[in-house]
């Protein structure tokens, strides 16, 4: 049976229904890594036991723990907390790190309810000090920065996607070790169907994203949201809309930015036909360089905006997107 | 059918929304305080399944300092048909796993066969809490739910993650929470807000409840540290004159980020 080191972190690993790795799974590992000594838990059809350990070791992992699906695929969320309580019982880590995936969120308040262990959420990173591991926090849409800690015991923690930078060195020889798990027999919510997200572009994610082209009610309707995109091509950057742009139908939820959608913080933020809410610039204004167009020049978003134009994105866009092909050609 | 709604007062998102840098807490003086939009919705959702199901009782339940009674009263005149509100001096600064507690003995005293929850609160953001409370009750929770069909017996739904969209269903009693996909909530009207004021509104302690927040009754996060950001300033910005594509383009590539 494995050994495990005394500052064992415990990392749950998410596992796309497509059978690879979730792409938070890098920054969890690397998160880890900066404060201890990561073990990842896979919670998995036994079939994918290996390739996914070895790529979890290539993250980060020097010990990753395989859980076969208990149910986890018709059942929504307790396999998956009592394979993550029985590794907890294995390993004793000083904390526990989760993503803060819908998914993960379920995980981390049950796994906290169960055992009684203090609950930190939405963690843009840890850090360690004498009394143990603590979270890192960003409030109020970057206003404020803050620390939170358990009073004892072990932390657990989900992480923001994306959030973190930090890279853990890989692990050549992983132990990996199959998990035995003990069930609890609290009663789930059951699946009764499930169609995976496909992936329809070659763009890069939002969460994590470098740069970022989001769109607003400005845009008008769905085919002229096209625009966006073509901005967003043209700089090799993820899209991003407001939440009106969602309400209108323009794109799925799963690209609204804010505060109620997805936090960024990229190198680039280029706001289209927004206004600039606050619950808008919740989710953005920690970019580095924001620029900003909207033909209303009294508009908030010009008052975080580092490149700010006054003028119609009808216009604007297509001249810009011109000009960067000529320079590049 | 009895259907209890967890709403939360929460400072008004169109405000100035701080932290208090000596304690961390929020700062109640610095801006409006409102009925949270996604409580809201999870009401309507209860309303509008108990309009078109008689027998269903709708009850709003929620830990709030007690100046907050008047904005809980707002789910009274929106429609429903009592409410609970946890008070207490010791919760304070309650975090997630206290919240939990007391929010599963509030909602255990007030009996339910369904619980609704927003899925993410505009102010904690926590998102964790209807799982938190479905351990606690030992029932199942579906979360993040963008559809729901309420039976006599079951609750169902369309849960959109990351991954993928679920189609999920439990047998009650249950949790679930929604998100801001589905419906706005109605407006209380005047009758409403008129009969609100004679409907059953209890309010209750931790004593009451028989929940030990003591800090050596179990581990709790605390806040270790606070920095306020200095605000963003604004750049420059100018007035399209028909060439702005072009300057834009040039920043761009003048500051590498194309
Ligand atoms: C609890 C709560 C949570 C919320 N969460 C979020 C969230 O997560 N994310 C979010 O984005 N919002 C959120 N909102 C909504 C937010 O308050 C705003 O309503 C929303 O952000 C507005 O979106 P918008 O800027 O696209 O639309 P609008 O405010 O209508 O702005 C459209 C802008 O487009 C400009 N425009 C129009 N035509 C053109 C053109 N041809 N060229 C250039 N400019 C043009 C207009 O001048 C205008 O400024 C939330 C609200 C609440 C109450
Ligand atoms: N103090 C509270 N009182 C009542 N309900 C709450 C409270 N805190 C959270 N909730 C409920 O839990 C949901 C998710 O909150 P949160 O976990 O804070 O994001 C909210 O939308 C509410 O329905």
């Amino acid at each position: 049976m494995a050994e495990f080191a005394a500052d064992s972190i415990l990392v749950l690993l998410d596992v796309t229904p497509g059978g690879a790795l979730a792409s938070s799974s890098a920054g969890l590992l690397g998160a880890a890594a900066q404060v201890g000594t990561p073990v990842a838990l896979i919670v998995a059809g036994a079939d994918a036991h290996a390739s996914l350990s070895s790529d979890a070791a290539t993250l980060g992992a020097a010990t990753v723990l395989t859980a076969d699906l208990g149910g986890a695929d018709t059942a929504l969320t307790v396999p998956v907390v009592d394979a993550l309580a029985s590794a907890y019982d294995l390993v004793h880590p000083d904390a526990v790190l989760i993503s803060n995936s819908i998914e993960g969120r379920d995980v981390a308040g049950r796994l906290a309810a169960r055992r009684s262990f203090a609950l930190a959420v939405d963690a843009v990173g840890v850090g360690r000090d004498d009394d143990g591991v603590l979270a890192q926090h960003s409030v109020y849409g970057g206003a404020f920065n803050a620390a939170s800690a358990p009073t004892f015991g072990p932390l657990v923690a989900t992480v923001r996607q994306g959030a973190v930078d930090a890279r853990a060195e890989s692990v050549a020889s992983p132990v990996v070790e199959p998990l035995t798990v003990t069930g609890s027999a609290a009663p789930a919510a059951q699946i009764t169907s499930f169609t995976a997200e496909v992936a329809t572009s070659s763009r890069p994610e939002l969460r994590g994203a470098a740069k970022v082209v989001s769109g607003g009610r400005g845009l008008g309707s769905a085919e002229k949201f096209v625009l966006v995109e073509e901005l967003a091509d043209a700089l090799g950057a993820a899209v991003g809309a407001s939440r009106a742009a969602v309400d209108a139908g323009y794109v799925p939820y799963s690209h609204q930015v804010g505060q109620t959608g997805v936090s960024v913080a990229p190198q680039l933020y280029v706001a289209l036909g927004i206004s600039g809410a606050i619950q808008h610039k919740a989710g953005m204004q920690t970019a580095k360089t924001i620029v900003a167009i909207n033909k209303d020049g009294d508009a908030p978003i010009f008052e975080i905006a580092d490149y700010g134009i006054v003028g119609d994105v009808f216009q604007v866009v297509p001249q810009l997107i011109a000009a960067l092909a000529a320079k590049k050609a | 059918m009895k259907i209890v709604v967890l709403v939360k007062e929460v400072p008004d998102t169109y405000g100035d929304r701080k932290l208090s840098l000596e304690t961390g807490l929020a700062d109640r003086s610095a801006s409006e305080r409102v009925l949270d939009e996604i409580g809201e919705r999870a009401l309507e959702v209860a309303l509008s399944y108990a309009d078109a199901t008689p027998g269903t009782e709708v009850q709003v339940v929620s830990m709030a300092a007690e100046e907050s009674a008047a904005t809980i009263r707002k789910g009274l005149a929106m429609g429903a048909a009592s409410a609970l509100q946890v008070v207490d001096p010791a919760l304070a600064g309650a975090d997630l796993g206290v919240t939990a507690r007391v929010l599963a003995a509030a909602v255990t005293r007030a009996g339910f066969d369904l619980v609704i929850t927003g899925n993410l609160s505009t102010d904690g953001s926590g998102g964790v809490l209807p799982a938190m409370l479905a351990e606690h009750l030992g029932v199942p929770q579906a979360t993040a739910l963008s559809a729901v069909t309420i039976t006599e017996s079951g609750v169902s739904g369309t849960r959109a993650t990351d991954a993928g969209t679920a189609q999920v269903s439990a047998a009650l009693p249950a949790v679930i929470s929604i998100t801001e996909a589905l419906p706005d909530a109605r407006f209380p009207n005047f009758k409403g807000i008129m009969a609100a004021k004679k409907k059953p509104f209890e309010t209750v302690s931790l004593e009451d409840l028989g929940v030990d927040v003591a800090p050596a009754s179990a581990p709790q996060s605390i806040l270790t540290q606070v920095s306020e950001k200095p605000p963003r300033g604004a750049g420059i910005t100018i007035v399209d004159e028909g060439d702005a594509g072009e300057k834009l383009a040039a920043y761009l590539i003048e500051n590498r980020l194309a």
